[in-house]
């Protein structure tokens, strides 16, 4: 199955304690490494907390781990992971003349592994 | 009171009280915070918040090197001799950064700049460099956060979630304080966010406005309609936005009633699609709404120090970012002299990072052409970028182990009051040391 979904990549707490307590620590990774899919999705796509998927935009692919986002934060179709090297993967390099590469709102297409 | 109370109360003499320090962590840059220091520990960091005490507990001193060369120790001397013959022998050398640390290391870093004819670019390009480019454009009807304490009575966050980036905002400036004009705090207030995501803020929110993924362009040119009192039609409206023409009209009729409105807003606009025909859509709302009552657009800004390096960036050279000084005069291009840009493009013969990450926060195309080149990165902590570096200098970090200056979001300038002292030269000592040497470098070329 492959599906298309909007991807926000954005700040959180634990991403930005992360920065202090150092980004090679497991508290930082575990955090920049977890894609939030809501809970309506988690379940027509009959996703398992922590499975992983493969998540391709039109620069990158990568592969990640899921978990359902908190109640109703993240309408469906909407998928939140924060900043850090995985989201980056994603993001064209390409600025549109701003400087500023398209970060927030990325096309990415979903898929299940296995 | 128990004698065990009194004993917790009772100072400890081995500790040092440092009041008043300020927090660098983000742009709200709290200088209120009483720290406790024991040796080279911070053990308690009254009132900051979460990322504050976070940041505040995580860099104490350690045994890291000065410097590394291609990851072998150095001393600073030869770091800086090597840095200087990368930067001066270089065609394209770019400087980025400079958003975590001092004004004052800021302003060397510029003069190497001019001095190697090289571009200068902050982390300002990938936040609210869009919104920097609209204030060009549009104008910037602003004010300071004091004045939204005291006055603001309909503050509306759009496309920002201060409760995870900013967590003292609210408390501090924008919802619960009690101002002059505003003696019962959060209850004269009415609090608006607008985001594609229900964030953690939402709860302090009195309306929460759900829009569309990518429609923050379209929703603002619907208030800037309803301003002019222009009928839309209310399908098509919800339809393009997600949200009831309706609770469009009410709150364009609480910006029109309220007494002094404020737009806060965060990188929801600035890195969507339209970037800074966002900022601008905000800017020209604001403008607008002028018209009615006072209201004003603030721009959330993240890193401790970015609104300083906008400040130092501008006065050194009349623009905020994205800076070209290779003709011996700057010239500014954001898309061209910006730093995502000269990477990912393969522009830039040599880089100059300081303070931040770009190889962890970059396109792929800019990180493998940073390390195909030769750099230099500075920074107080290990990172993927100064994994990479050709030459590394580990720091001391600002506010925690060196004074200076840093600029509030608002553009307050504000001292900082250090702990402890570290082993690590500061940003400002290795870029001094090395701007002379570059200067040799440069003179001699110029005689020669
Ligand atoms: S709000 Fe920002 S500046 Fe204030 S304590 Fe928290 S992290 Fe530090």
């Amino acid at each position: 199955m492959s599906e298309t979904f909007i991807l926000i990549p954005g700040r959180t707490s634990k991403q930005g304690c992360g920065i202090s307590e150092g980004k090679f620590t497991e508290g930082y990774q575990s955090e920049i490494n977890l894609l939030q899919v809501s809970p309506r999705d988690m379940q027509r796509l009959a996703l398992a907390e922590g499975e992983r998927v493969r998540l391709t935009s039109e620069t990158g692919a990568i592969e990640v781990a899921v978990t359902a986002a908190k109640g109703d934060e993240l309408p469906p179709g909407l998928l939140f992971i924060a900043y850090g090297d995985l989201s980056s993967r994603l993001m064209g390099g390409d600025t549109h003349g701003s400087g500023m590469p398209t970060s927030k709102g990325l096309d990415v297409v979903l898929e299940k592994i296995g | 009171m128990s004698i065990a109370t009194k004993k917790n109360t009772a100072p400890d003499p081995s500790l040092k009280i440092v009041q008043d320090a300020t927090c660098t962590f983000c742009g709200c840059v709290c200088d209120d915070i009483d720290l406790s220091v024991k040796d080279d520990h911070i053990v308690e960091a009254k009132r900051a918040c979460v990322l504050g005490k976070s940041w505040f507990f995580n860099h104490h001193t350690d045994t890291r090197p000065n410097c590394l060369i291609s990851g072998q120790p150095a001393t600073i001397a030869d770091g800086v001799e090597r840095a200087a013959q990368i930067l001066a022998g270089a065609k394209y050398p770019i400087i980025y950064g400079l958003s975590d640390t001092t004004c004052e290391a800021q302003r060397v870093a510029v003069g190497i700049g001019d001095w190697i004819g090289g571009n200068v670019d902050t982390t300002t390009s990938v936040c609210h460099g869009p919104s920097g480019m609209a204030f060009q454009g549009v104008g910037e009807v602003t004010c300071s956060l004091g004045e939204i304490a005291n006055r603001g009575d309909l503050i509306i966050f759009w496309g920002s979630n201060p409760a995870e980036s900013h967590p003292r905002h609210f408390t501090k400036y924008s919802l619960m304080p009690k101002g002059m004009f505003l003696p019962n705090g959060r209850k004269d207030r009415t609090c608006v966010l607008v985001d594609v995501r229900k964030t953690k803020s939402a709860k302090a929110a009195d309306i929460f406005l759900q829009i569309k993924p990518r429609k923050d362009f379209e929703a603002l040119w619907v208030l800037r309609a309803l301003a002019q009192g222009l009928e839309l039609d209310a399908a098509s409206i919800e339809d393009e936005t997600g949200v009831p023409l309706s609770a469009w009209q009410d709150l364009m009729d609480r910006m029109k009633r309220a007494k002094f409105g404020v737009i806060l807003f965060g990188m929801g606009l600035t890195m969507t699609r339209g970037k800074h025909l966002n900022s601008e859509a905000v800017l020209a709302l604001v403008r607008d709404m002028n018209a009615y009552t006072r209201f004003v657009a603030k721009p959330m800004r993240g890193h401790g120090n970015v609104t300083g390096a906008d400040n130092v960036v501008s006065w050194q050279t009349g623009y905020p970012f994205g800076v070209n000084l290779s003709r011996g005069y700057p010239r500014f291009n954001p898309g061209e002299y910006t730093t995502a840009d000269t990477l990912a493009r393969g522009e830039a013969d040599a880089a100059m990072i300081i303070a931040s990450d770009p190889m962890a926060n970059f396109s792929q195309a800019a990180r493998t052409r940073l390390a195909a080149i030769p750099y230099i990165a500075l920074d107080p902590k290990e990172t993927p970028t100064t994994r990479a570096a050709t030459v590394a200098f580990t720091t001391a970090t600002y506010g925690i182990n060196t004074p200076g200056t840093v600029y509030r979001m608002d553009d307050v300038p504000i001292p900082l009051r250090p702990a402890f002292d570290s082993p690590h030269p500061s940003d400002f000592e290795v870029l001094s040391q090395l701007e002379r040497r570059v200067k040799q470098l440069k003179a001699a070329v110029r005689i020669g």
